[in-house]
């Protein structure tokens, strides 16, 4: 049975040609780049080229600007901790849609640091209005941070805008760009941020690394000392072979990204109309434009999402669910408890993410099996939700 | 220097993407992919001829669970056991399997039946994940449910066992009782107690009564300064 990967929002695989990059730094090149002699020096000047890289891509002015780390938690962390831990205390805004990276660690920072967070919401599509961001700016706040696109619903926020008042403000921002990665215009002085997230397991790069591109002005606390690589912001002998497939992953997906866009929305598309169509009592999550070209999260109405996943599994399918039983908490999913979405639904949504090997034929087998699958676990379930009486945050939930 | 001295509920360590996947026994696969005692159509549904029926849960929660009961009245068993299940795997394999508990040889006498453990039910699938566990606790709640409206309509009321207990929460039917259980199974917080009883999901506000509970049975059972 082939096995259909719809979960790359979870993780990529490794392209070829960055495997192809990367396997020279294993064996050949494989010098600590911090020493003075020529097999050190190799892996430095090759390290060196693929920062210049990155800078470029991402249009930042200087090399010192990009700190490589071992994954994008790691430079979330990096980001957040490194300015508190100059303060006391303070005030942190962050939206109510963020990646756990950042949730759990304005937790902890709350809970032991007396750390003020707010949590400014988001809409019924998942988006942020960078007004209630301007409203939360305290005297004391510290730093702004708001994902650049959420990695359940695909939500693309308004970046821009919102860097835009955090500049006006003069309080810095950064965003987690990890979803962005490949698919998103990276352009760090058209989005107006002061620091941003990226990392390789998103964009076909490997896993354990990840960036952080943290403006000259701005000032971090290391988490990691020792050293001192990394201009002193990150400790710890590089990974050179990882730091070359992740700018190779960026700058190959980057420069595809255009036309690799228009066909995953265009099979996104053709997989949201069938399964929207076949099936009755069911809806979309997230932004209907403002949406990553690969997303489409569905609610299925009087099912629990654990449930169809797992005979999605049976027939080779893998997808993923913000349904409770897929979480520690039993919460169902906060992201899609944030838009809005009545508890009696939010069991029941279904992830897919699709990727560069997604074929239509992938996507007419999801339209093929999932009706029946839905069926047979409707058989089986008692609940029988009335979707006209079903709202959303005042509104009411349109079916089909 | 740390301004306010809050303890950690939960280790800043833990969240969900951190814990390990979990892997379902084969004996709760098959009931899963192959649901026992099921109806056929809706049309046998609706026409089923029951002796009394059981339902526990909400969709809010996460877990709903219907059971219709048909019994011999000389034998004092279960003779035919339905269901219907929202929820995970894990929900549907428990229900699965508990409908066949109680009709497997000839069927369960309804005094077994009533005291019917989720433990029971749990170590017959061969055991769910820990984290699972929790699945499996709305199914016997039904049953039992089920029998005592049997036993009201059938002239025996004394034969009922009420709960004598406080319904804390309708949507999980969580009682004082479940949650001094939960206590002396472990729980210390209201993240535990939930996670044994389901108390509060999709019903946020009764998290208070339930704390307020948690800190009476934690004394009565563990002393004063056990919190």
């Amino acid at each position: 049975m082939k096995e259909i990967y719809l979960d790359h929002a979870s993780t990529t695989y490794v392209r070829d040609e960055v495997l192809g990059i990367m396997n020279k730094y294993f064996q050949d090149e494989y010098g600590n780049p911090g020493s003075f002699h020529t097999i050190g020096l190799r892996p430095k000047r090759a390290m060196a080229k693929a920062r210049e890289l990155v800078r470029d891509i991402i249009n930042a002015k200087r090399v010192e600007e990009i700190i490589f780390t071992g994954s994008g938690t790691e430079s979330v962390n990096l980001a957040i901790k490194g300015i508190t831990e100059k303060y006391d205390t303070g005030h942190i805004i962050i939206s109510t849609i963020e990646h756990e990276a950042v949730t759990e660690t304005l937790y902890y920072l709350e809970h032991t640091k007396g750390w003020d967070v707010t949590k400014v919401p988001v809409d019924k599509y998942g988006l942020v209005n960078p007004k209630d961001v301007e409203d939360a700016i305290r005297p004391d706040t510290k730093l702004v941070t708001i994902m650049y696109a959420n990695n359940e619903i695909g939500t693309i926020q308004p970046i821009e805008q919102i860097g835009k008042i955090c500049r006006k403000k003069k309080v810095l921002f950064h965003t987690d760009a990890c979803q962005a990665g490949g698919v998103l215009d990276l352009d760090v002085e058209k989005l107006n941020v002061d620091m941003m997230t990226l990392n390789g397991s998103k964009i076909y790069g490997p896993k354990g690394i990840g960036m952080l591109y943290k403006k000259n002005t701005v000032k971090l606390v290391p988490l990691i000392h020792g050293g001192g690589q990394e201009f002193g912001y990150r400790s710890g002998t590089q990974n050179v072979a990882f730091i070359m497939g992740f700018a190779e992953a960026l700058r190959l997906g980057q420069s595809e990204r255009e036309k690799e866009n228009k066909r995953l929305i265009k099979l996104r598309t053709m997989l949201e109309v069938g399964i929207l169509r076949s099936i009755d009592k069911t809806f979309l999550n997230g932004h209907p434009v403002k949406r990553l070209p690969n997303n489409a999260n569905i609610t299925i109405s009087d099912i629990e999402g654990e449930a169809m996943m797992l005979y999605l599994n049976e027939f080779g399918i893998c997808t993923s669910s913000g349904s409770a039983c897929t979480s520690l908490t039993l919460e169902p999913s906060h992201v899609i408890l944030a838009m809005g979405l009545p508890y009696e639904v939010a069991h029941g949504t279904l992830r897919f993410t699709l990727g560069r090997k997604t074929t239509k034929k992938d996507v007419e087998k999801i339209i093929e099996v999932l009706p029946g699958i839905v069926e047979t676990l409707r058989k089986i379930s008692p609940v029988n939700v009335n979707m006209d009486k079903l709202e959303i945050q005042g509104e009411k939930v349109y079916a089909n | 220097m740390p301004t306010k001295k809050v303890k950690l509920e939960k280790s800043d360590v833990s969240n969900k993407s951190q814990t390990e996947g979990w892997f379902y026994t084969d004996t709760v696969k098959d009931h899963f992919f192959n649901p026992r005692n099921l109806f056929y159509s809706n049309e046998d549904a609706e026409g089923y001829e029951y002796d009394a029926v059981g339902m526990v849960g909400s969709p809010a929660c996460g877990d709903m669970m219907k059971i219709w009961i048909k019994c011999s009245e000389e034998q004092d068993c279960i003779k035919e056991c339905k269901w219907q299940t929202f929820g995970c795997a894990s929900a549907i394999a428990s229900t699965s399997i508990m409908s066949e508990m109680v009709t497997e040889g000839g069927g369960m006498k309804l005094d077994d039946a009533m005291s019917m453990k989720p433990k029971d039910i749990n170590d017959k699938l061969g055991g769910l994940p820990s984290r699972k566990f929790h699945c499996s606790v709305l199914g016997d709640k039904a049953l039992r449910m089920a029998i005592n409206n049997y036993f009201e309509e059938t002239d025996q009321s004394d034969r009922k066992i009420e709960e004598k207990t406080r319904v804390i929460d309708k949507l999980s039917k969580t009682t004082d009782h479940d949650i001094e259980e939960a206590v002396l199974e472990g729980a210390r917080t209201f993240e535990e107690v939930q996670k044994k009883t389901k108390v509060g999901i999709g019903n946020p506000k009764v998290q208070m009564d339930v704390e307020q509970l948690l800190r009476f049975y934690v004394e009565k059972y563990f002393g004063e300064n056990a919190l």
